[in-house]
């Protein structure tokens, strides 16, 4: 129950912090959550990672799909030297999930430390 | 110890975010900062419009005065209705900055030499050099003159504030594209950036100069050489204003100094500068054909200037209506008005004048500290532009520019372009410094009614000179080769000029009333391609740097046609047919020498022969006829010009054409390095064996058709491929009407045919949002390069319910 409400609210609290403070702020959403709820470092880092993966994943490639995917493809010719949009949305969605993660699991530490 | 794992994960992370936060040099291109760009609601994505996007919306802004209501219809063309003329300007701003930011800062940069400041020190001889142009000196005096004009002065502050209103609404997420790749932030407009983008145009279109390359090529060659290889005036010469049309005696009478021949005629000295030039094909096609040649009685009047083909485009499509006026057309992204268009009385277009406005002097300074300089037997005080260039990731680049009382020394022992080797000090003299307030013309072309109206705005043009095109309603054509000319002696400023006195300097400008012009003439159409404004008895000379064959074709088609409709003068500009290749192919299948060919080469010399002229997309033969004119052109003269100074003129390409119509015995075709005496045969069976090797790799690549050997494209301006289009399937070149190269070309095609309601078509290869991640980016280039045209829809305020009105977008106070 704590690591699906954990999910929830780092992927809520990411998307509310992004709307006003700049993209690392999912770090410091992750963080706060895995602080407060305690769980295991490895869960912890999981709904960290899992929260930012489905959160990243999902809104670019909502809004990849509203955009017939034209950007993504020429950014990943750009980027990626190849037309391939899925990878860009992949490689955001695990971008997030890792800053995430190990922000939460960071977290989780900290409160280790304090307990 | 709780602790450790905590600094080890804290520790990690922050590095992370750090690393990801940071931009990078990935093979000497910039990367941006990954999980900023990335991120879903910062970065790239932010800039994926959706396809269904919505562009209506109510805004309010204190600046307005009245109502603005905005119609924009399926190709995302604006129609903007103001209750009050000036809310217009302030709408056109707002709408060029939420379509095309990024490119009129990038315009400004360019212009104002900042491009360090984006890109790094790669751009710091570009910066330097147009610095040293004094662009911003030239922007400040051309500010000067539209402030004082209470119109202009209106029209660019609520332009500024408009496009203002937009960037203070602006979030970063939502910033181009373009700012997130390179990092940097978009600043406030104001109206001395309007004044430097009109400055870029001026030395795009009358920046263009031959000085040194042919003061090179004079020192270099004997006279006898020298006139073969540069001879004044063709004959073929079919000017804008046609032969014999008389000319009185100048109302400017100049004279050359006495000591002509021996200080500059004869000079020797031998220079090395280069610069940055603009294309030299910047050029236009431009006609209009009076009602006496058209099958509905109504004038007809075309537009298309040629220049470089960029995403996102040059021009931005706009219909602009208040009580005061209502015009449609082309504007500049970065500018107010509507440039290129047509109101309810009249229609306008323009092409490039091109003469020489750009002359260089030799400045003899006192000593090392150019403090002073010799002038009429005295010491004058130098003046001094301190020019800071910011570069990204460095220190500020300090560059000292002196200025004289001809203009500021552009070269000097600190610079000379790409090479550094000059010794001197040259002073630039360029109309382009006088002031002048260009933005009157368009304002009052906008609202022309008559010919009289169109003769007024046009004499506020002053640079870059324009052959001035008009059309109107009651079946007046005329077209004006209007400028700030200055009144020259013959040969004046084709070479560099002694600076040490006043006798070399510019005696005065061709008064307003001697431009060459026509009205009404009999011939039933006026029209100019960029060819000599008159003929040799103008009584001011007008130099030789004019290309002459797109003029030819067209005056020759224009005169054969009769019943003129629509549709044919779409057909005549995007027209492919070769007018050189009609006259200078035969010589060559004529005098090649096929007895030493391979089976190969009888092969490529078959399809020459059987070609029919036409540059059209599929023709194997243009790509034949193309790479063997080039080969020709360096087999006659790169043995002339092995020895030559870098940077020496070469002959224009007319000049070989009409050598071999005229003179089989050309001297130049003898290859100088070798003992026996070269005939044209020789040298075209030569050349035709040398351009074998290009037209094999080319047709086994799949790639002889001349539309893929040429590989059209319409490059983004930062030159990012991806957000390019390349390679597309169009035909045309130089010398051709649809003058289309590999990146430059008709940037706007556009017929107005001036029927009682109007009937207008026009496109541009390119799209009307410069976001690359709209559709509507790109989303006019395939209509464009298959020479397929839109038709313009003049709306009425009344036609709000019309289907074609997709979004509305309503300012109020």
């Amino acid at each position: 129950m704590k690591f699906f409400v954990s999910i929830v609210l780092i992927a809520l609290l990411s998307m509310a912090a992004c709307l006003y403070l700049p993209w690392w702020s999912i770090a410091i959403a992750a963080f706060a959550v895995a602080a407060i709820i305690p769980q295991k470092p490895w869960w912890s880092f999981l709904s960290g990672f899992i929260a930012l993966l489905l959160l990243w994943g999902g809104l670019s490639f909502f809004i990849s799909s509203n955009n017939d995917h034209l950007m993504a493809k020429k950014i990943s010719i750009l980027l990626l030297q190849s037309d391939s949009p899925f990878t860009l949305v992949a490689a955001t969605a695990l971008i997030g999930a890792l800053v995430a993660g190990l922000a939460a699991l960071s977290g989780s530490f900290v409160r280790r430390a304090a307990d | 110890m709780r602790i450790l794992p905590l600094l080890i994960t804290a520790a990690v992370t922050i590095t992370l975010v750090m690393l990801l936060n940071t931009s990078f040099n990935i093979g000497g291109k910039p990367a941006p900062a990954f999980g900023k760009f990335l991120s879903p609601q910062h970065g790239f994505w932010q800039n994926a419009e959706s396809a269904d996007a919505d562009f209506g919306g109510e805004l309010s802004f204190p600046n307005l005065k009245g109502k603005v209501d905005v119609y924009f219809d399926e190709r995302l063309v604006p129609h903007v209705f103001a209750e009050q003329e000036n809310d217009l300007y302030f709408v056109q701003g707002f709408l060029h900055a939420k379509f095309r930011l990024w490119q009129m800062e990038l315009q400004v940069f360019k212009a104002s030499g900042r491009l360090s400041e984006i890109v790094g020190k790669r751009a710091l001889g570009i910066d330097r050099e147009f610095r040293r142009l004094g662009m911003t000196y030239a922007a400040e005096l051309a500010l000067k003159e539209m402030e004082a004009d209470t119109a202009t002065k209106t029209m660019c502050d609520n332009y500024t504030a408009g496009v203002n209103a937009y960037l203070s609404s602006l979030p970063e997420s939502k910033y181009p594209i373009e700012y997130k790749l390179l990092g940097y932030q978009p600043e406030p407009w104001s109206n001395l950036k309007t004044a430097l983008f009109l400055k870029l145009m001026s030395w795009d279109l009358a920046g263009h100069d031959n000085d040194f390359e042919m003061t090179n090529a004079k020192n270099f060659f004997s006279k006898e050489d020298f006139d073969l290889l540069f001879p004044q005036q063709q004959d073929s010469l079919d000017p804008i204003i046609p032969r014999g049309a008389g000319y009185a005696a100048p109302k400017v009478p100049v004279k050359a100094p006495a000591n002509v021949d021996s200080l500059y005629n004869s000079n020797k000295d031998l220079l090395a500068v280069s610069a940055e030039q603009p294309d030299r094909d910047n050029g236009s096609n431009n006609w209009a054909v009076s009602g006496s040649k058209t099958q509905s009685g109504a004038p007809v009047l075309c537009n298309d200037p040629h220049l470089m083909l960029n995403l996102p485009s040059l021009w931005y499509e706009i219909q602009l209506s208040c009580p005061a006026f209502n015009a449609y057309g082309v504007s500049f992204p970065g500018a107010p008005a509507v440039i290129i268009g047509y109101n309810d009385s009249c229609a306008f277009g323009f092409t490039n004048g091109g003469r020489d406005v750009k002359d260089y002097y030799k400045i003899q300074f006192k000593d090392a500290s150019r403090k002073e300089y010799f002038f009429n037997n005295e010491w004058k005080q130098t003046e001094w532009r301190v020019e800071r260039i910011k570069i990204k990731d460095s220190t500020e680049y300090v560059d000292s520019v002196a200025y004289t009382l001809f203009g500021p020394v552009m070269y000097d022992k600190t610079f000379s372009g790409n090479e550094n080797t000059n010794q001197h000090d040259y002073a630039l003299r360029w109309t382009a410094h006088d002031p002048g307030n260009e933005l009157k013309l368009f304002y009052l072309l906008d609202r022309a009614k008559n010919y009289a109206d169109y003769t007024e705005a046009a004499q506020y043009l002053r640079t870059p000179g324009q052959n001035c095109l008009f059309a109107a309603k009651n079946g007046d054509i005329a077209l004006r080769a209007q400028g700030n000319w200055p009144a020259k002696w013959k040969g004046q400023g084709d070479f560099i000029m002694p600076g040490t006195d006043s006798s070399f300097m510019w005696q005065g400008f061709i008064p307003q009333d001697e431009v060459p012009l026509q009205y009404n003439p009999e011939r039933g159409f006026v029209s100019s391609a960029n060819q000599h404004p008159a003929d040799s008895t103008y009584p001011y000379y007008l130099g030789n740097d004019y290309p002459i064959y797109r003029g030819l074709i067209i005056n020759k088609r224009l005169s054969a046609m009769q019943n003129i409709t629509a549709d044919d003068m779409k057909a005549l500009q995007t027209d492919n047919y070769n007018i050189v290749a009609e006259e200078v192919a035969p010589i060559i299948v004529e005098n090649i020498n096929t007895e030493s060919f391979s089976e190969e080469q009888v092969k490529l010399f078959d399809i020459l022969r059987n070609w029919n002229f036409k540059n059209d997309a599929g023709e194997k033969g243009a790509t034949v006829f193309e790479v063997l004119l080039d080969s020709l052109y360096t087999t006659i003269f790169d043995d002339e010009f092995k020895s030559a100074p870098p940077f020496t003129k070469r002959p224009f390409e007319s000049t070989l054409f009409h050598a071999l119509l005229k003179d089989s015995a050309y001297k130049f075709i003898d290859n100088v390095e070798t003992a026996e005496k070269e005939r044209l045969t020789d040298a075209v069976t030569l050349a035709f064996k040398k351009a074998t090797d290009t037209l094999k790799k080319a047709d086994a690549a799949g790639n002889l058709e001349w539309a893929k050997f040429k590989a059209t494209r319409v490059g983004h301006l930062a030159m990012l491929d991806a957000f390019s289009r390349l390679n597309l399937p169009v035909g045309g070149g130089v010398h051709i009407i649809n003058a289309t190269k590999q990146n430059h070309g008709p940037s706007w095609r556009m017929v107005i045919h001036l029927t009682e309601a109007t009937e207008a078509y026009g496109v541009y290869p390119g799209g009307q949002n410069g976001n690359p991640g709209s559709k509507y980016y790109d989303s006019s280039v395939d209509q464009w390069a298959a020479g397929k045209y839109y038709t313009l829809w003049m709306m009425k305020k009344e036609e709000a319910g019309d289907k074609r009105v997709k979004w509305k977008m309503s300012f109020k106070k």
